[in-house]
């Protein structure tokens, strides 16, 4: 991992056991691909927690949004714990409140609807992002 | 005898597609496969400790799948003390079908799903041979 002027870590908890993780993953690519390019960076949860150094040292120096899939908040507990606390957090969860015709339903291969809410929680991370490196910009 | 559930826990890594590669092997196991003898769990829940998610893996047999070298399943379940029994990494399996280009995150090719079936099926067997151990 390369460490790169005002960049924003996304970290994602990936939840493996329910479809709202798949939608924080997938999310998450999308900024990372198709959003917000070049102002981001994803860092490996499990890696984090497993002790990977430059996802920690990276943390602790650059602004990071943690995506949650539920309340467990477990990637924002995750990067509180290793190197600090994150600077927003988004639940998927709650975002989903808002769509409630939007139902996350499969773990492994997203449907059109999924898409359509994956991008939803990819727009509302893109939105923190821009606000951090603005903010950023301004001090 | 208490008949165990076997807890395939993949890595989930969001870098490269490996990573993604184990995740959908993990679901083709749990859901279609073997789906009354396997389960999954969410790593980063049993990273943080949380009581459910520790008392699964010390009481099941786990199955680690990681997408590299890194094995971050694989050290996580054991950091839990967990009960590893087996632990696949998407890359030596890859080496044993070089002709495979998986690629993609958010959705994998066509390659990516050939390797994945491959190692669902591997993962298949293995559950098989524990439960077997059991009777």
């Amino acid at each position: 991992m390369t460490l790169a002027k005002d960049k924003v870590g996304i970290i994602c908890c990936s939840g493996e056991d329910f479809p709202e993780g798949t939608i924080s993953r997938v999310a998450t690519r999308l900024v990372l691909e198709k959003l917000r390019p070049d102002e981001t960076v994803t860092l490996c949860l499990p890696l984090f927690l497993a002790g990977g150094e430059d996802e920690r040292a990276f943390a602790r120096v650059f602004p990071t949004i943690a995506v949650d899939g539920c309340g467990k908040k477990c990637a924002e507990s995750g990067t509180r714990k290793f190197s600090g606390k994150p600077v927003a957090t988004i639940v998927v969860s709650e975002i989903m409140k808002k769509y409630p015709k939007l139902k996350a339903k499969s773990r492994e291969r997203l449907d059109t609807e999924e898409m359509e809410l994956a991008m939803k929680v990819a727009e509302e991370i893109a939105e923190k992002v821009d606000e951090i490196l603005c903010k950023k910009v301004t001090k | 005898m208490k008949k165990h559930t076997v807890v395939v826990i993949p890595c989930s890594g969001i870098g490269k597609s490996l990573g993604t590669v184990g995740r959908v092997a993990t679901y083709k196991v749990t859901d279609r496969l073997r789906p009354k003898e396997t389960r999954t769990v969410c790593l980063a829940l049993l990273t943080a400790g949380e009581s459910e998610a520790l008392k699964l893996v010390r009481e099941n047999p786990c199955i680690a799948v990681d997408g590299c070298t890194a094995q971050c399943s694989k050290k996580n379940i054991e950091a839990s003390k967990g009960n590893l029994v087996h632990s696949i990494t998407v890359t030596d399996v890859l080496r044993e079908n070089r002709g495979l280009k998986p690629e993609g995150v958010i959705e994998l090719n066509a390659q990516g799903n050939k390797l994945a079936e491959i190692i669902a099926v591997t993962i298949a067997k293995k559950t098989d041979e524990i439960l077997e151990k059991e009777k």
